[in-house]
């Protein structure tokens, strides 16, 4: 705080990065002017680093953009390639790689909501508060997380950045044997993922309503992760129509813009903000949840989703995550019992002069992946769009909501530091990649 | 029987300086006996608590952002001095070994024995370069951990 009306609340949160302002709040006679959140740049760094390479790389070179969610890096990557080169996967591998993306759910989600989200709900300064207290829970997260990891060390070929996906497929594929641990493992974590979501469910949550329309992929018929279509589900007030377009229509439909005057950007899908990631999944694909994850919902509150029920208050987005570990767990055991061997583990993916796009569900929201090819399998394109690039100008629009919310309850002198902790709120709800590997969020605040 | 010693890089290759951990880990190949767990990891506190459960002895080497930074300026933390540094963070990618190490001694996971060395750091932008500071400390911070290994054997033969 200095001494000219202007004060800046700064939240230094791991003393690793200094002077990163993450998230810039302006506030005026009362209202809350500006709100703007600095998030995710690697991709375009890796755009670049793509370009020159061959058309087999950017499944193993794009992983490395994220140590959270390196499977939908791989899996959106491998699918647009495909697309370019005219190959369909099918069948077993491509059940497999389901089952490699459930992995990765289940450790994204267990992590974010029993290390990072619940602490915000039980009055608790952070994990290691929870921990205290509430140990059994933290282990049960741990033990969840460990059962995704072990997915990912038996078919990515090692827990971090798998090693084993390819263009096409896999290197090697596992023999039914193989899979059968795996199996015990998510039979333990199906009964903790359910007691997570009672868990969950008993939390206080805020009063609070996004009214943004909702993209995720659509599949009829199952829980999109690794397939389907764009669907955007309209905002309520707009009567939650739904419409689809096709993945190659993406970049004319999901737009990102710049603020003039200012650093900030915006996304915008047909021109109105929205929301990608759990709640816009739920929405759009909850009819088809598992039966053991759909019945979860109903019993945590968040409405029947075989009738179509939606979740709008983004602070309950933990109880989604928390269904959604249900249905990767229920997922994984349905292809691991079903699993029989492919006679190859991947299809030949020859290059051809061409462009492709591709789509999947990562934890965090839609993950998309566009490259052209030369004929000899050069990258002259890459473009990738992650999903909290697209939902930026949704999270900045909660943090402005609530924030002015309090600010009308309270009046100018609302207290700084419940302010920070609500910006925080606001924006752990979803998720974000703020940045990989570096840590920070610096909140700053003026007020004038 | 000698305890299982391990020892940990912690950081991004892909973030220049904070590369460091990874860069001293492949450099203490052929370095330390061949029972030693050598492994890299992004600093997610639950891969860390897997690696090293069971161990005896557990070697992190990290990179520190301080400011004023000198970079190239070693740091030999306890697990108490590397958890004080400040945590809380709103996304899955923000956990660091500080808030590791304070939830590990939450839940009375943490090993036996353990030692952080860490080196001041330059730049983190995107990028697979290390600075000249940090490169130039290399050595001596590989040092440091293989002497922290040897110490770890010596410590099992027993006197």
């Amino acid at each position: 705080m200095n001494d000219r009306g202007r004060r800046v609340l700064r939240l230094d949160s791991l003393g690793r990065v200094e002077g990163e302002a993450a998230l810039h709040l302006r506030v005026r006679d009362r209202s809350v002017t500006e709100t703007h959140l600095r998030i995710y740049e690697p991709p375009r760094f890796f755009e670049a680093f793509l370009i020159g390479r061959g058309h087999t790389e950017p499944p193993d070179i794009t992983s490395r953009i994220c140590g959270i969610c390196p499977v939908a890096y791989q899996m959106s990557a491998c699918q647009a390639i495909e697309k370019a080169c005219g190959v369909t996967v099918d069948g077993p591998v491509s059940e497999l790689r389901r089952l490699l993306y459930c992995g990765e759910w289940i450790e994204s989600h267990a992590l974010h909501i029993h290390l990072l989200h619940a602490p915000d709900f039980l009055g608790r300064a952070d994990v290691v508060g929870l921990a205290r207290d509430q140990r059994a829970a933290v282990e049960r997260g741990l033990r969840i997380k460990q059962a995704g990891n072990a997915i990912l060390e038996q078919l990515g070929g090692r827990p971090v950045h798998p090693v084993n996906v390819r263009v096409g497929g896999f290197y090697r594929v596992p023999a039914p044997a193989e899979l059968r641990p795996l199996a015990e493992r998510l039979r333990q974590a199906r009964e903790d993922a359910l007691e997570t979501v009672r868990w969950v469910a008993a939390f206080d949550f805020p009063d609070a309503v996004c009214d943004h329309d909702l993209l995720a992929l659509c599949d009829p018929g199952r829980y999109a992760v690794d397939s389907g279509t764009p669907a955007v589900m309209a905002a309520r007030k707009q009567g939650r129509a739904l419409r689809e377009f096709p993945v190659s229509d993406f970049e004319e439909h999901v737009q990102e813009g710049q603020v003039p005057h200012s650093t900030a950007r915006t996304a915008t899908v047909d021109g109105r903000r929205f929301l990608t990631g759990p709640l816009a999944r739920y929405a759009i694909s909850g009819r088809w949840l598992h039966p053991v994850a759909a019945e979860a919902a109903r019993n945590a509150g968040l409405g029947d989703p075989a009738r179509g029920a939606v979740c709008d208050n983004p602070f309950r987005s933990i109880v989604v995550r928390a269904v959604e570990v249900v249905q990767a767990v229920e997922d994984a055991l349905r292809i691991i019992d079903g699993y029989e061997p492919p006679p190859r583990p991947a299809v030949q993916v020859l290059p051809r002069e061409a462009a492709g796009a591709g789509a999947t569900e990562a934890p965090r929201g839609l993950l998309y992946h566009r490259y052209a090819l030369a004929a000899d399998g050069t990258l002259t394109e890459a473009r990738i769009i992650p999903p909290t690039a697209q939902n930026q100008t949704a999270i900045e629009e909660d943090v402005r909501r609530a924030v002015q919310a309090r600010l009308d309850r309270a009046g100018p002198d609302a207290d700084e530091e419940e302010l920070t902790l609500l910006c925080e709120r606001a924006v752990r709800n979803h998720d974000p990649c703020i940045s990989c590997a570096a840590h920070f969020l610096d909140l700053t605040m003026d007020r004038t | 029987v000698s305890g299982r010693v391990v020892v940990i890089g912690v950081g991004n290759p892909l973030r220049g300086d904070d590369g460091i951990g990874p860069a001293v880990v492949e450099a203490l190949r052929g370095r330390v006996p061949d029972d030693t767990v050598l492994a890299v990891s992004d600093g997610e506190p639950a891969r860390l608590l897997d690696l090293w459960r069971g161990a005896d002895t557990v070697v992190v080497v990290d990179a520190l952002l301080t400011s004023p930074a000198r970079p190239g300026a070693l740091h030999t933390l306890t697990p108490a001095e590397a958890a004080g540094r400040a945590r809380g963070t709103p996304s899955t990618h923000g956990f660091g070994l500080g808030d590791c190490l304070a939830l590990a001694e939450a839940l009375g996971r943490l090993p036996q024995r353990l030692v952080v060395h860490a080196v001041e750091v330059a730049d983190v932008e995107l990028g697979t370069r290390l600075s000249e500071a940090v490169r130039s400390a290399l050595p001596e911070l590989t040092d440091r951990a293989a002497a922290s290994v040897r110490q770890a054997y010596a410590r099992d033969r027993g006197p």
